[in-house]
């Protein structure tokens, strides 16, 4: 299980919280997902070997959301 | 596509601004038609964010503020109402605008708290030459370098040089220390003159500020019951908003009345209210060097009434100091270099203090040691200059076959009353001084119990491991209720378990491993950070970063204003919704003034919870 911090354009919709979690936990393979709304901040457990970091990037760029800068720990 | 649309959206603003006002002006001038079409392109043009947004968040199964108002911008096309349409849509689009802007301001004590993370260090490299290289490329065991008015960049142990470290990033204490050989710096700290030579021991995520950043950021995002309360509220107010206009329409068969319903409902305020005092006030904490763990942890501590302490370390320094050098023959500049040079072979954290109390008053590299041999349990012997020289408990003078006079028994028994431990001290088998030693009590202590109880604080309760003597002299000093002396960790689990029990709200602040679990059990867990451990400070809720009992009393009159400022909100937030509720049926607000009021109130509170980040207690 890899783990994955997207530190994101800066979130000021509560929405957003929801929808970008809700995104990254429907992607195959994301086992947790979780939105640090003040931090602007997405974090994502996966599998490796079913999705990569930059599909995630992806995931939450077609949402319409800037992604500055992916960290994988 | 979508994200270029997002974007754009400050330009999108804008652009709706100047058609709404070209078509107000050719409405005004009579040319009724353009003015209609700029006012339906602003419209549109304003509504496309406005309707991804809602779209998107339909798709999640999220009833969204976006969709509410793309519902009520397509029935005011519907009947016509232009005007109001391309001016709702605008104010919102504005709104959003101010409200990203303000709230940026809240987070900003987040922000300042990663701006000041190390980004470079100069690697030191075999062959002595210097290298500047990215502060994520640092690894375990690297050399590096660190010059006046740089940052250190990682945690680690000082190999050589000496330097005044300001570590107010860390611990909010702006004081400079002075650091050497063996020393221990932190990451995010600055030299403020001086020269290091370190090497790294803990990098990237695992020094100690990207830890305190990570926690602030969890901790600004973690929610109190009172959000997770609003959050279950907003998810079926917001759909019942929409039922509820529903109906209006059916009754009064009035398209206009019901989607200014639909506008003035808006959960707004009621949703960024709670959150954005939140943000601020664990922001102002960080700041002022006490991390609290969430929102939850507000406003349990703000409803703490009994605290319990740990003595050692938490009321105490933690550390042995003299407080009494007594000397009843003798010089006493040269009996602190006699005893001090002597004891400068023992290990015992006794022997420790006498040092550093030595080396204040006398020069001890003018002593030479012939010889010294350590007794455990009892103290120390051997001969400085060529005299010879006892140190240690009573036990150590009787084996030296060295009598105690009366009334130096006398006095040693009156000191250990008053909490100190005693060490005797003979010069050629003949007692000529006696040395107090005593964990001193934190200098900010009484001060901040004091604030504290001023602040609604009732019971304070102190739970120690030391003996009953020194317990009672450190709580008859601070005037604590109720003491218990020479408890084991489980202990101290139970007492916190039977206060729980009397139905007290408790607070728990200790420093060590045997304080994690009686932290973990009470209502609140307090650790300290500086001199702490890592277990003490992860169960905790709130940190203590420069060990300032000071600190404690600011979180915890924080915790309560942030309680208030939070009530406060929740109020604006109904208070706006029922006037402007009375003001629809009424008559007199439309579509446009409800979401004028909407946004206003929804800046109110963010301005509101701004005043936070300045809060003094």
């Amino acid at each position: 299980m890899n783990k994955v911090t997207m530190q994101l354009e800066t979130l000021s919709c509560p929405t957003c919280i929801k929808k970008i979690e809700g995104a990254l936990t429907k992607t195959d393979g994301v086992e947790s997902a979780k939105l640090l709304f003040n931090a602007s901040k997405a974090k994502a457990e996966y599998d490796p070997e079913k999705v990569t970091s930059a599909e995630l990037k992806s995931v939450v760029e077609n949402l319409g959301y800037e992604v500055l800068k992916v960290k994988e720990a | 596509m979508i994200r270029f649309i997002f974007k754009q959206e400050n330009k999108i603003t804008l652009i709706a601004f100047i058609l709404i006002a070209a078509g107000l002006i050719l409405r005004f001038l009579n040319y009724t038609d353009a003015g209609n079409a700029a006012l339906i392109g602003a419209t549109i043009i304003a509504m496309l964010p406005i309707g991804i947004k809602a779209y998107q968040a339909i798709r999640m199964k999220l009833f969204s503020i976006e969709l509410l108002v793309t519902i009520a911008v397509i029935g005011a096309l519907f009947i016509g109402e232009y005007v109001e349409s391309s001016i709702v849509t605008f104010l919102f689009l504005f709104g959003s605008y101010l409200e990203a802007r303000t709230l940026e301001r809240t987070r900003s004590s987040i922000k300042e708290l990663t701006e000041m993370a190390p980004q470079e260090a100069n690697l030191i490299l075999a062959d002595g030459s210097r290298e500047v290289i990215d502060v994520d490329d640092v690894e375990i065991g690297n050399r590096i370098a660190i010059l006046p008015g740089g940052m250190i960049p990682v945690d680690g142990k000082v190999l050589s040089g000496e330097a005044e470290v300001n570590e107010a990033a860390v611990s909010g204490e702006s004081i400079p220390v002075s650091k050497m050989n063996g020393d221990q710096v932190l990451s995010g700290t600055i030299l403020d003159s001086g020269y290091l030579e370190i090497e790294a021991e803990k990098v990237g995520d695992d020094t100690t500020f990207s830890k305190i950043i990570e926690l602030v950021e969890e901790a600004q995002d973690s929610k109190s019951n009172a959000e997770r309360f609003l959050d279950r509220f907003a998810q079926y107010y917001t759909p019942g908003v929409l039922v509820l206009s529903v109906i209006v329409w059916l009754i009064t068969r009035d398209i206009h009345l019901a989607i200014t319903f639909l506008v003035i409902a808006c959960p707004g305020a009621l949703v960024i209210g709670a959150p954005v005092s939140n943000v601020a006030g664990i922001g102002n904490g960080a700041k002022n060097g006490s991390l609290i763990k969430g929102g939850e942890v507000i406003e349990k501590l703000s409803k703490v009434d009994t605290l319990v302490f740990d003595k050692t370390g938490t009321l105490t320094k933690g550390r042995p100091e003299v407080t009494d050098f007594k000397v009843f023959e003798g010089d006493a500049i040269e009996l602190a270099g006699l005893i001090g040079k002597l004891e400068t072979a023992s290990e015992h954290h006794l022997g420790r203090a006498v040092v550093e109390y030595a080396e204040e008053i006398a020069d001890l590299s003018a002593y030479t040691m012939q010889q010294a041999s350590g007794v455990k349990g009892r103290g120390i012997e051997g001969d400085i200059n060529n005299r010879s020289i006892v140190a240690g408990n009573r036990k150590m003078l009787v084996e030296n076959g060295i009598d105690i006079p009366d009334n130096i028994e006398a006095y040693a028994l009156e000191r250990e009353k008053k909490g100190n431990t005693t060490v005797f001290a003979a010069v050629d088998s003949k007692i000529t001084v006696v040395i107090s030693i005593a964990d001193k009590i934190r200098d900010d202590a009484k001060e901040a119990l004091e604030t504290m109880r001023n602040n609604g604080i009732k019971h304070i309760v102190m739970l120690t491991g030391d003996n009953r003597h020194t317990a009672a002299a450190v709580a008859a000093e601070l005037g604590i209720d109720e003491v218990h002396a020479e408890l084991l960790p489980e202990d101290k689990v139970s007492h916190v378990k039977r206060l729980k029990e009397a139905g007290r709200i408790i607070s728990m602040a200790g420093d060590g491993i045997n304080d994690a679990p009686a932290i973990a059990t009470a209502d609140v867990g307090l650790a300290m950070g500086k001199g702490g451990t890592d277990i003490s400070m992860e169960t905790a809720d709130v940190v203590l970063m420069a060990d300032k009992l000071s600190q404690y009393a600011h979180a915890l009159s924080l915790s309560k204003g942030t309680m208030r400022n939070m009530k406060q909100n929740i109020i604006i937030a109904l208070v706006t919704v029922a006037l402007l509720l009375v003001g629809v049926l009424l008559g007199g607000v439309n579509l446009a003034i409800g979401m004028f009021a909407h946004e206003a109130s929804v800046l109110i509170v963010i301005l509101n919870a701004m005043r936070l980040m300045k809060f003094k207690p």
